[in-house]
């Protein structure tokens, strides 16, 4: 018995259950850190998939970027922890239920009868000098470079929401108006008095 | 050996945790927004245990865009969840309800 095996289901048994943490832990903190671990653990999975650039994109964007985002928020926001789980209880039995519904139909449909192994066959084997970020690059920016601009423009779009929506003008911070400063006049700011010389002491 | 179905149901297993954890938190939208990410994960599980099976890199070119938009998702979802308790001082999905009356 090769060792893929048993790395594969080592790491799905961590990922199922920092998933199931997620959604049942009390703190969102360790919610959040749940979370890291299982993408953490999903990256993994993904360099025995032969998919490593993006295993390295989801530990840098996600667990470097995206999560520590959730962090940044949940520890500024003051949330109630003693009241953040009411209803827990009473949401069970029918979120469990359809949860439990949609596995088995799941399961049915992608059972081994239908994408086993002797459906799909052996996956190829790349040799080691295989660079799947070259391959990935080739696709991206000759086939695919429409959809990669719309991405990057979906970026900038988010970040000009997300500044838009959160920035808040202080009534009592003091700031420039160019427009004003432009528009002064030398009347504005300077007045020349006439007066008559005073006697010297 | 490891099957593709073995990927997909893993696949599944993410995203029905994370479907019974949008029902279970009902007083929190972090704990939602979470979930929302970890069933995208599920999604791009599939989309690379496909992508190898078949030995077509189209799908990692697709796993690549829904991080992209996963992560735009988040940015906004984020800054909602600041504006809404801003204003409201809460982030109760149940108290949510002022369109309502």
């Amino acid at each position: 018995m090769s060792i893929e095996p048993i790395l594969f289901y080592i790491f799905s048994t961590i990922l199922v259950i920092a998933s199931a943490a997620v959604v049942t832990v009390r703190n969102p903190v360790y919610a959040a850190l749940s979370l890291v671990l299982a993408f953490f653990t999903c990256a993994a999975i993904w360099l025995m998939l032969e998919a490593e650039f993006l295993a390295l994109v989801l530990v840098l964007v996600y667990v470097g970027a995206v999560m520590v985002l959730f962090l940044f928020v949940i520890m500024m926001l003051d949330i109630n922890l003693a009241r953040s789980k009411e209803g827990f209880i009473k949401y069970l039995p029918a979120g469990g239920f359809v949860a439990l519904l949609i596995f088995i139909e799941m399961c049915v449909v992608l059972g081994p009868e239908n994408f086993g192994i002797e459906v799909t066959g052996e996956p190829l084997k790349h040799a080691a000098d295989y660079s799947n970020t070259k391959e990935l690059g080739v696709t991206l920016y000759t086939q695919y470079v429409y959809p990669f601009e719309i991405a990057g423009a979906l970026l900038l779009l988010a970040i000009v929401a997300a500044i838009a929506l959160t920035m808040r003008r202080r009534p009592d911070s003091k700031y420039q108006d160019p427009a004003k400063q432009v528009a002064v006049r030398r009347d504005d700011r300077v007045r020349i008095v006439k007066m008559a010389t005073e006697k010297k002491q | 050996m490891i099957e593709l179905s073995d990927f997909l149901i893993l696949g599944a297993i993410l995203f029905c945790i994370s479907l019974a954890g949008i029902f279970l938190n009902r007083k929190n939208i972090i704990i939602i927004l979470m979930a929302i990410e970890l069933m995208l994960l599920a999604v791009n599980m599939n989309f690379v245990a496909f992508s190898h099976y078949l030995g077509n890199i189209d799908g990692q070119i697709f796993v690549f865009f829904i991080l992209t938009v996963a992560a735009a998702e988040a940015a906004i979802g984020l800054a909602i969840l600041i504006l809404l308790f801003r204003t409201r001082r809460t982030i109760n999905v149940d108290r949510l309800d002022s369109l309502k009356h």
